[in-house]
């Protein structure tokens, strides 16, 4: 049985990305089958290209994801090099790990609402300099996308971070540091020569998810991003609900062409990956000790604060709108305040928190056993091979969600399987199996194989030593996997509403709907509410175990995960 | 086009190694309900449950659609759930979506507020269950003759496919302690525009609230506004468009931000005044403007107006679709919607401030008093304050002026 | 387990293999009791042998000949029906577990009752002189209480040969010769074949039974 399921998780994985990839790529050239004795046609193709501003798009996604996605890891990898093992490394792993719960699209409108003319910054400086009109300058929405990548640095620093965190204790980066310091190395340096080139092929993976997801944002990029013309993810979705038929192929062709820019986004960044690890290779060995790095630290420590400082403080600012009464412009804070709108929320709430864990409770359940168990065939096989296989179970993470979703859509229609919540859970299972993935697997093959031989050479059966053995020295680790791929479910929005017809009423589809309606009381009250799962589970996390374990002292160096 | 479609799915069908035969979604089909007979709609709805997809971004009209669902679940033991959208081509799409696969039996969308494009691409596509509307008992008292628009969507003839449940006009405002005098044409607009730079726009177009801006400038400056009322490729529609597009470049480079970016939709362009970014915005019902006013969103001294040539104004409906699982309940939806007391309902600030569709000469006298004791709130403009009411040009003039427009400055870069 | 002959452990003709290099090749048979040291430098496969005797050895390595125990064939069983018991350098005390968690854990499930259970743990724990430490968590031991309560462990699961995969190496060297003598002691009173790998000569003489040089 348990053989298989790496196969069956591929499966699952691989399965609904290529049903519905060919869902879009047979329209995106009106593809007509045999029956009809026609050809297909490169006629929505043509239409896409004579859409006016298409290079402007195309060129917003690739270069504004490229350079997100290179700011985030240079911040992160510039941090752990100046700070780790220091005090200040681990205040700021406490303060990003919980900005990992925050939504997206509930960080990006804390970001809008803090750097906007009208936002809270401008406020600030509007007290001296005496304005009543926000400056008419385009800080958000910029033409640049200066704003976008900022919006999208802020929120992938985090998950960079910790994933960083979780492959530091392989590459046995403690001593690493004091031997190179011993050498004379200044910190950063010693750092980027001996173990970053450990610690980068762990990461890279969640790197090219940054990539692929950077180039393809939609609810981030609707909030920030320039709209003259808006990044192609943005248009097709636009072009998607179009009520003229004709755009629906294009649209499928656009679609097509946004998995393309994301492939030629990961060939860029593989080929500078390629570049730096020559010129790296050169640099690590020609003595330079770099040994006066302090300016160097302190603004890396600088940058990294002001990224988590940017969610915390927006999220401050979301929650102060959530109970504003009218708060012009330019006034620190509103001339009144009241809780009516939380009384009202507060009394619909309910139904759709239930709904989002009837989504996410079996998906992630579904999602953690199907991980524990390719983890554990790992194990019990001793066969590494397989590993690369497994690989491809982070494909729904490097496919842009925009370029199969809606073909997934009319592939569960067609098995009549639509609206049903099995496919909704299927559906999210995709998102959040590859998320449970990356989180669990580094610290179940770091566990100390030992305690399995000795436990089976104790006599106990290999269902025991995972039950009662690698399980419970793992709980933590499947804990944070849990609640990060609670995180995921909670924050789909394009899946719920596709596959579930709409039927589904999640906490994220709410918020994205009444976030339509522009009231930032509203947009504050749900930003916060989609919080609260990924939030409490993440607190969970934290929490069982620590106070399952309170009398065993070695499970916190355990658990590192 | 649509056997296109048809055909693409077979190919995936096949691509997949399905058998669409075997694993198309069971059918429940739904009869057609016989609108003629009231009773036997009554019945056959009881029990059903309406998937009404509707724009939920206002957390008032949520509150309404609630309350209008309640109702008819005591009165007619029909359950209704608002599915919320972001923008109503998303309800199409999916009907078209279904159409594509297979599902003509059993559809996820019962009922659709629609109007203009979506209702036109949904009638050409016929994706529409009906007639039905006119056979409706509460249709009666729809007034038909004062309001042409209730059974003319943009032009097109709604021919009971969907019936009226609002009507909308456009209406600009502004915050009366900033503005002393405001422009009320198109071109003291621009005069306007050169004193005070920056201090305007519009949503994006093909967003609709910006969409409706352009068509407003459009229809006050062409020559001969009845061009408008017939399809764009049945006239020199380039001719007809000239003076609009002479008129943007003038006004494009004094918009705000230059023109080099737009609020998303019209909610985003009230925030915008809400924080003094602009000095004038507008909205297609002057009762929401109040409604905002209530809700923090705008300061109290906010009051609306209208152009002195008239503004567009249109009808708001609800529309079943071919496939959609509960036929008779959505109707019995409908037939609700359009009763005097969930229009009074409807027009109440206090819960909406939208307008009634009904003719008040054709309601009993409680009623009539009724919607004439309504308080309609201090930014809501009465009957008498609202000028003419121009007609919407036909769906094809909007596709075209959407179109161009995206050509001439979607792209500024 | 019923009691068989007690031939000791055999291996017969036993080599291994990873990518056609040949780690370890060894022929002998240890009697019951008896320890006998492997010596040889790292990356010399001892511990490769010691896993494919307990049947823990990955699929990744090539090995030819036989092993036996008790006139078992071990070859193909699984770890757990081996009946091989094998101690690390480190303790690898679970640390979830209490330290009569441990204990009990190894402790078969034959042994029924849990007042049954608990007394044989709290036995195991007398003769290594911890009394009153089964509610204790294993974080909280010295070094040598550890390696005592790992042995006991080990012993708990009645295994019929014992593997010693350098057990002392991390163990200063007051406590050092203690444990030895303390794990040689029960190996001989429970008539266990051992065998050891290290690179400690002062180990192989303090077993004082045969040492073997594997070359590199």
């Amino acid at each position: 049985m348990l053989r298989f399921i790496p196969i069956l998780t591929i499966v699952l994985m691989i399965g609904p990305v290529s049903a519905g990839l060919i869902g879009t790529i047979l329209p995106a050239f009106e593809i007509l089958p045999a029956l009809g004795g026609t050809t297909p046609s490169l006629e929505p193709w043509q239409a896409l290209v004579a859409q006016p501003g298409l290079g402007a798009s195309i060129r917003l996604s690739l270069v504004n994801g490229l350079i997100a996605t290179f700011v985030s890891v240079a911040i992160v990898m510039l941090f752990c090099a100046a700070w780790q093992g220091t005090r200040t490394f681990h205040a700021l792993q406490r303060i990003l790990s919980p900005i990992l719960s925050v939504p997206h699209a509930t960080a990006a409108f804390g970001l809008a609402f803090l750097i906007a003319p009208s936002g809270w910054f401008v406020r600030v400086v509007a007290q001296f300099t005496g304005w009543d009109r926000p400056p008419d300058v385009a800080i958000i929405h910029d033409p640049w996308g200066i704003a976008l990548i900022a919006g999208l640095v802020a929120k992938e620093i985090p998950f960079l971070f910790l994933m960083t965190l979780s492959a530091l204790p392989q590459a046995d980066t403690d001593r690493t540091a004091q031997v190179t310091a011993s050498l004379g190395y200044g910190r950063i340096a010693g750092w980027f020569k001996a173990t970053l080139p450990r610690i980068y092929p762990q990461i890279r993976l969640p790197v090219l998810a940054v990539l692929a997801y950077s180039t393809s944002v939609v609810d981030v990029a609707i909030i920030l991003a320039p709209t003259t013309p808006a990044p192609l993810a943005v248009r097709i979705l636009g072009w998607l609900s179009d009520p003229d038929l004709a755009l629906r192929f294009m649209a499928s062709s656009a679609a097509v062409l946004q998995l393309l820019i994301v492939i030629a986004a990961m060939a860029i960044w593989i080929a500078g990956e390629r570049l730096v690890a020559v010129i790296g290779a050169c640099w690590a060995i020609d003595g330079q000790r770099f040994k006066q790095d302090g300016a160097v630290r302190g603004v890396s420590a600088v940058m990294a604060l002001v990224a988590a400082g940017t969610v915390v403080l927006g999220l401050v600012v979301l929650l102060v709108w959530s109970v504003a009464g009218f708060w012009a412009f330019p006034d620190l804070l509103p001339r009144g305040f009241s809780l009516r709108l939380w009384a009202r929320e507060l009394d619909a709430i309910g139904n759709s928190l239930t709904t989002t864990l009837l989504i996410g409770i079996p998906a992630v359940v579904i999602a953690v056993t199907l991980v524990l168990a390719c983890l554990e065939n790992e194990v019990r096989t001793g066969k590494p091979a397989g590993r690369r296989a497994m690989f491809l179970i982070y494909l729904p993470l490097l496919v842009p969600q925009i370029s199969f979703m809606f073909g997934l859509q009319v592939f569960f229609s067609l098995l009549g399987l639509e609206r049903t919540l099995v496919s909704v859970v299927l559906g999210h299972l995709v998102f959040v199996a590859p998320y449970v993935f990356l989180s669990l697997s580094e610290p179940f093959r770091a566990l100390d194989p030992r305690y399995g031989q000795t436990a089976l050479c104790l006599g106990a059966s290999p269902a025991r030593v995972f039950w009662q053995v690698r399980l419970p020295l793992l709980t933590r680790a499947v804990l944070t996997a849990a609640a990060v791929g609670l995180a995921v479910t909670v924050g789909q929005y394009l899946p719920t509403l596709l596959i579930g017809a709409g039927r589904f009423a999640t906490v994220t589809t709410e918020a994205v709907a009444l976030a339509s309606g522009g009231d930032r009381r509203m947009i504050g009250i749900y930003g916060l509410f989609q919080m609260i799962l990924p939030f409490a589970g993440f607190a969970l996390a934290l929490l069982i175990p620590a106070v399952l374990f309170r009398h065993r002292r070695g499970m916190g160096a355990q658990n590192k995960g | 086009m649509r056997s296109k479609m048809r055909t693409f799915v077979s190919a995936l069908a096949l691509a997949v190694g399905l058998a669409t035969t075997t694993l198309s979604t069971p059918a429940f089909a739904d009869p057609a309900p016989d609108v003629g007979n009231w009773q036997s709609v009554l019945d056959q709805a009881r029990g059903q449950t309406v998937y009404w997809h509707a724009w939920g971004g206002e957390p008032r009209i949520n509150d309404y659609i609630a309350w209008a669902g309640e109702q008819v679940r005591e009165r007619y033991g029909v359950e209704v759930v608002q599915v919320k959208l972001t923008d109503t081509a998303d309800a199409v799409t999916r009907v078209l979506s279904e159409k594509t696969a297979g599902v003509d039996d059993g559809g996820a969308v019962d009922m659709i507020w629609i109007n203009g494009e979506n209702f036109a691409a949904m009638k050409r596509n016929d994706l529409l269950f009906g007639p039905w509307a006119e056979q409706t008992p509460n249709f009666a008292y729809v007034d038909i003759e004062g309001k042409p628009t209730v059974i003319n969507d943009f032009t097109v003839p709604t021919d009971g496919l969907e019936a009226p449940w609002g009507m909308a006009q456009v209406s600009f405002y502004y915050d009366t302690a900033k503005l002393d005098t405001v422009p009320k044409t198109a071109q003291q607009l621009l005069e306007w525009l050169v004193k005070h730079p920056g201090r305007f726009t519009y949503p994006q177009p093909p967003n609709y609230m910006g969409s409706t801006f352009l068509k407003q400038i459009l229809t006050e400056l062409v020559k001969d506004p009845k061009v408008l009322q017939q399809p764009a490729d049945e006239t020199d529609a380039k001719a007809t468009l000239a003076p609009l597009w002479g008129y943007l470049e003038d006004l494009q480079p004094l918009l705000w931000r230059d023109g080099q970016a737009y609020p998303q939709n019209g909610a985003s362009m009230r925030t915008l005044l809400a924080d003094n970014e602009v000095d004038i915005a507008f909205s297609f019902s002057s009762g929401e403007v109040s409604s905002a006013i209530e809700a923090f969103e705008l300061p109290d001294t906010v009051r609306s107006y209208v152009f002195e040539n008239g503004t567009l104004g249109n009808t708001n409906f609800v529309a079943i679709p071919y496939n959609a699982s509960a036929k008779a309940g959505a109707v019995v939806l409908a037939d609700f919607l359009m009763s005097p007391e969930a229009q009074l309902r409807k027009q109440d600030p206090k819960y909406w401030g939208a307008d009634t569709v009904l003719a008040m000469d054709k309601l009993p006298a409680d009623m009539q008093e009724a919607f004439a004791n309504l308080d309609l709130g201090i930014a809501s403009l009465a009957p008498s304050e609202r000028g003419t009411v121009l007609p919407e040009p036909h769906p094809s003039w909007m596709s075209l002026v959407e179109t161009e427009w995206q050509k001439r400055y979607g792209v500024v870069q | 387990m019923p009691e068989a002959a007690k031939n000791g452990l055999e291996l017969h003709d036993v080599r291994v293999r990873l990518d056609g290099r040949e780690l370890v090749a060894v022929d002998l048979t240890i009697a019951p009791g008896e320890i006998v040291t492997l010596m040889g430098p790292s990356g010399s496969g001892k511990s490769s042998l010691l896993g494919h005797i307990c049947g823990t050895l990955p699929d990744a390595f090539e090995v030819t000949g036989q092993v036996v125990l008790d006139g078992r064939l071990l070859d193909g069983l699984a770890p757990q029906d081996r009946h091989v018991g094998i101690l690390f350098q480190d303790d690898l005390l679970f640390p979830h577990l209490s330290v009569g968690g441990n204990l009990a854990f190894a402790l078969p499930a034959h042994i029924k009752g849990r007042a049954n259970r608990r007394a044989r743990v709290e036995a195991a724990l007398g003769s290594a002189e911890m009394d009153g430490f089964y509610d204790r968590d294993p974080a909280t031991l010295s070094g040598g209480q550890r390696a005592r309560v790992a042995l006991m462990r080990v012993l708990l699961s009645e295994p019929c040969a014992l593997l010693l995969d350098e057990p002392f190496s991390k163990l200063d060297s007051g406590l050092r010769s203690q444990i030895r003598s303390f794990v040689f002691d029960l190996c001989r009173k429970n008539s266990l074949p051992t065998l050891m790998v290290t690179h400690d000569p002062e180990d192989g003489a303090a077993a004082g039974g045969r040492v073997i040089e594997l070359r590199g």
